[in-house]
């Protein structure tokens, strides 16, 4: 950003919408926006009940099997893709619709399938988290250099090497790249879960808050959510980065 | 004054899925211990051929021995130098070079030992820790003929492999080529199309016709007397084969 010919950081960017917040929230023109500094306040006090570590308990669990299971259906089942053609074509379609289809939609009828509970949230996490896992794996097996495959055949390798020791790896940058998406999206998971049906962890928190128009609660836990999404994506990243180095010369 | 064949390819046919005959009838005798080259204009069949030897394609007809013995698959006999150099990019130059050995079950000390000899046999000694995108594309394929040599095969199947080195580099690593094969003893099968590549290094050059492939000629590339390998280029029998290559691959050229 440049203001009267001089650089000025991206961070002045933040501080002057927060500014603008705050005036915004001084002015009380909405009930909706109350003072940023509030909401600061209100985000401090999140830390010290008990009922926010419950509900953080909670929806971090959900979070965790749900991703963990993404992971153990997902990675597979894109390596299946890109290596054999026939699931390839049964199963392309599918995976392509869900990717991008509004799953939100259809978060209700899982009631009816597994009931309220935490067992419910965790399926919408892995409805959410799992395809683009997937698609993301099989992008990365498919982009394999095929003499690759030959020099470890050639060699002698025994099948179940040739996953583990080249196509693994091989295609990790880009399991990598799914694998945080995935993330990001289970973090939407838990949420539209919480909301929907199970009104549970920090779902309830947001109905709870929302209800009783505690507005700057109701906002230091977005800011919560947000930063927790953003952490979980740069966890990734940090791994991402490492394999960076091969990842442009496959 | 020909060697036993180690290789034996009899009435060899390859037709592609989609009706693409590549290889007509191949019978050729590939003689132990020397350096054989095939060579033919462009999309002959030659690396076809090659990777058949090797196990990596499937024949649709004819058999391939070697000391007798019908090949199903790649075999520890036979070791392949890729055209692209096929290097892991995330495994460092020695994982890459000891990769064959790591198939085969060797323990971890012991080929780790066997690579670095075969790392400074092949001039990259200190490059022990790099990674193949650190390297340039002749020394990508030093990593590659390393891990060839590394797993002690008697037969080694280089496809191309300076085709993606720049010619000063090649013209290095083709000495060395054969300074290294003075010491190592191998049966050598070597595809390229450069003319003047299948005559430095080879000791005979089979020379294929157009798709669909039959062996037309075997041509002895061998030059007696000449003891250093700088003096290959400047020796008369060298030239002159050169040019006979060249009138009979012409041509097949438009």
């Amino acid at each position: 950003m440049v203001i009267f010919g001089k650089r000025i950081p991206m961070v002045f960017a933040i501080l002057i919408w927060l500014l603008l917040w705050e005036v915004i929230g001084r002015l009380d023109l909405l009930f909706l926006i109350p003072p940023f500094l509030d909401v600061v306040k209100a985000f401090a006090n999140l830390f010290v009940t008990r009922k926010f570590y419950e509900a953080l308990a909670i929806s971090v669990e959900a979070f965790a099997t749900g991703v963990g299971l993404a992971v153990v259906i997902g990675i597979p089942l894109g390596v299946l893709m890109g290596r054999v053609k026939f699931v390839d074509r049964l199963l392309g379609m599918w995976v392509n619709v869900f990717v991008s289809a509004p799953l939100t939609a259809i978060v209700p009828a899982l009631m009816v399938i597994v009931g309220f509970g935490q067992a419910t949230v965790v399926v919408t996490v892995v409805l959410f988290a799992v395809w683009i896992i997937v698609l993301d794996t099989r992008a990365g097996v498919k982009s394999i250099n095929p003499s690759l495959l030959e020099m470890t055949r050639s060699f002698g390798a025994r099948k179940i090497e040739v996953y583990t020791k080249v196509i693994f790896w091989a295609a990790l940058p880009e399991i990598l790249a799914g694998l945080r998406l995935g993330m990001i999206r289970g973090v939407r998971g838990v949420v539209v879960g919480q909301l929907l049906i199970a009104i549970m962890g920090i779902g309830e928190l947001f109905e709870l808050y929302s209800r009783n128009f505690l507005m700057d609660r109701f906002w230091a836990l977005v800011i919560f959510i947000f930063l927790f999404a953003y952490l979980v994506s740069e966890l990734v990243n940090r791994l991402e980065q490492r394999v960076e180095f091969y990842a442009g010369t496959r | 004054m020909q060697n036993d064949s180690i290789i034996e390819i009899k009435g060899l046919k390859k037709t592609y899925a989609g009706g693409v005959e590549a290889l007509a009838n191949i019978d050729l005798k590939i003689p132990q211990g020397e350096l054989t080259t095939l060579l033919g204009p462009s999309g002959c069949g030659k690396t076809t051929l090659l990777k058949i030897i090797a196990g990596l394609l499937d024949k649709t007809d004819g058999e391939v021995l070697i000391k007798g013995e019908r090949i199903k698959g790649p075999g520890p006999e036979r070791a392949f130098v890729f055209q692209d150099f096929a290097l892991m990019p995330w495994a460092t130059v020695i994982r890459n070079v000891a990769f064959g050995l790591e198939l085969r079950g060797v323990p971890k000390k012991e080929r780790y030992e066997i690579a670095r000899r075969y790392i400074t046999e092949v001039g990259l000694s200190g490059f022990d820790k790099a990674y193949p995108h650190e390297l340039s594309g002749g020394m990508r394929q030093r990593v590659g003929l390393a891990r060839a040599l590394a797993v002690d095969a008697e037969i080694l199947l280089m496809d191309e492999p300076f085709a993606s080195v720049d010619e000063q580099t090649r013209r290095k690593f083709q000495e060395d080529l054969l300074n290294l094969l003075k010491i190592e003893k191998k049966t050598v099968v070597f595809v390229t199309h450069s003319i003047e590549e299948a005559v430095y290094v080879s000791d005979q050059v089979v020379l294929l016709s157009p798709r669909p492939s039959k062996v037309m000629r075997i041509v002895d590339t061998r030059l007696d007397g000449v003891e250093n390998v700088e003096d290959i280029r400047r020796d008369r029998k060298y030239l002159d084969v050169v040019e006979d290559l060249w009138q009979i691959l012409k041509q097949f050229l438009i």
